[in-house]
């Protein structure tokens, strides 16, 4: 994290990505989806504990918010949790737009930003030093974007989109540490095993 | 051609390449409906619009637009994604990363430019790229050249995509949609 970005993030702390996962996933009593982009953010989704309704992305940089909105707009009574890195993010902003204009209010959005590409050698992203994520989607239409100022406003965040009348981006400031555990890379399991979660197939 | 099926009626139109496409869509139950548009795909994209059996909407590209079909299919809705040749070539990516590994019954409907009578010679040379990407890929692909095939390709195609779970690229050539033609 270099300063530049720390002085545009104000007053917000540099949290730990498998630490802000795993009090989301605490959290889940409802069978809710959960989407973890690549890497990183699926990783650290695996390692706070595999459940039917997570779906981990294993390539398709930048969809994990995409694929969310599916999720969302199929099942409107379920609630939808995305993870999505900076990087990531930084590759499909129009993205933003297109979720602002459906309005899912079952959607919330965790941008996990370190202004790096960490899994590849912890370049700086083109953004880390000018961007604002959290400004970026508000005028994209998100207007229900903000800063967690710390861990405690990170879940009171996640709580309060729960009951959103539309849809939720909460960024956040995480450190440069690598993913926790690495999700075992089957897509045709993880893609199954999440419809089942999903309640659309049974087992055979 | 295709400009004279825009004003016919809705009677007509069922009968039009769009129409069939509506109709087949809508007979097995695709009901999401992302696209980024093309002048020849402008009648199906208003008519789609029109009709509230369809959630219908532009992303600002084609993969996005991939990814919500994906989100959506393992959530238990059906959808279809329409874009132009050109959009096709920036899909590699999210074909042989999500859709293809992961098994999503992905169904797009390509509208061709590039061939008979392009004016554009950007347009010419990526359409160049595109069956070799679906043919790179073992992807199911067809051409749609006439009316009378074309329902029979459709609908055949659609049921193959979600019974096999492998995604299906259907062509829209100009000889069935009458293309984009250079008019000053």
């Amino acid at each position: 994290m270099n300063s530049t970005n720390a002085t545009l993030a104000r007053n917000t702390k540099v949290m730990n990505r498998f630490d802000l996962t795993s009090r989301l996933v605490a959290k889940l009593k409802n069978e809710e989806a959960v989407i973890g982009g690549i890497g990183n953010t699926n990783f650290d989704l695996w390692a706070a504990g595999h459940r039917p309704q997570n779906f981990y992305m294993l390539g398709s940089m930048g969809l994990a918010f995409p694929i969310a909105l599916g999720v969302a707009l199929a099942q409107p009574d379920r609630r939808i949790f995305a993870l999505e890195g900076d990087g990531s993010l930084l590759m499909q902003l129009g993205s933003l737009s297109t979720i602002a204009t459906l309005k899912p209010k079952n959607l919330t959005m965790v941008v996990m930003d370190n202004g790096i590409y960490q899994i590849t050698g912890a370049q700086p992203t083109p953004g880390a030093a000018v961007a604002d994520i959290v400004a970026i989607a508000v005028a994209s239409g998100l207007a229900n974007s903000s800063w967690a100022a710390d861990e405690d406003d990170f879940e009171r965040l996640i709580e309060e989109s729960m009951s959103a009348a539309g849809p939720t981006l909460i960024g956040v400031r995480i450190d440069d540490k690598p993913g926790t555990g690495a999700t075992r890379r089957d897509p045709v399991q993880i893609r199954e095993r999440f419809m089942h979660g999903m309640g659309v197939r049974e087992p055979l | 051609m295709a400009v004279a099926e825009e004003k016919t009626s809705p009677e007509a139109s069922e009968k039009s390449w769009h129409g069939i496409v509506l109709q087949t869509l809508k007979r097995n139950d695709i009901r999401l409906i992302p696209y980024v548009p093309d002048r020849v795909l402008t009648p199906l994209i208003r008519n789609l619009h029109a009709d509230p059996f369809f959630t219908t909407f532009a992303t600002a590209r084609e993969e996005e637009a991939v990814g919500i079909v994906s989100g959506a299919w393992m959530a238990g809705m059906r959808s279809a994604v329409l874009m132009q040749t050109s959009g096709f070539a920036t899909l590699a990516n999210v074909l042989a990363s999500l859709a293809i590994p992961y098994q999503i019954p992905l169904i797009m409907f390509v509208s061709e430019r590039g061939t008979l009578g392009e004016f554009n010679y950007g347009q010419s040379l990526v359409c160049r790229t595109m069956r070799p990407v679906l043919d790179s890929l073992a992807m199911e692909h067809h051409t749609a050249t006439r009316i009378d095939e074309f329902e029979f390709i459709v609908d055949r195609s659609i049921k193959q995509a979600i019974t096999t779970q492998a995604p299906v690229a259907l062509i829209l050539s100009p000889l069935l949609t009458g293309g984009k033609v250079f008019d000053k």
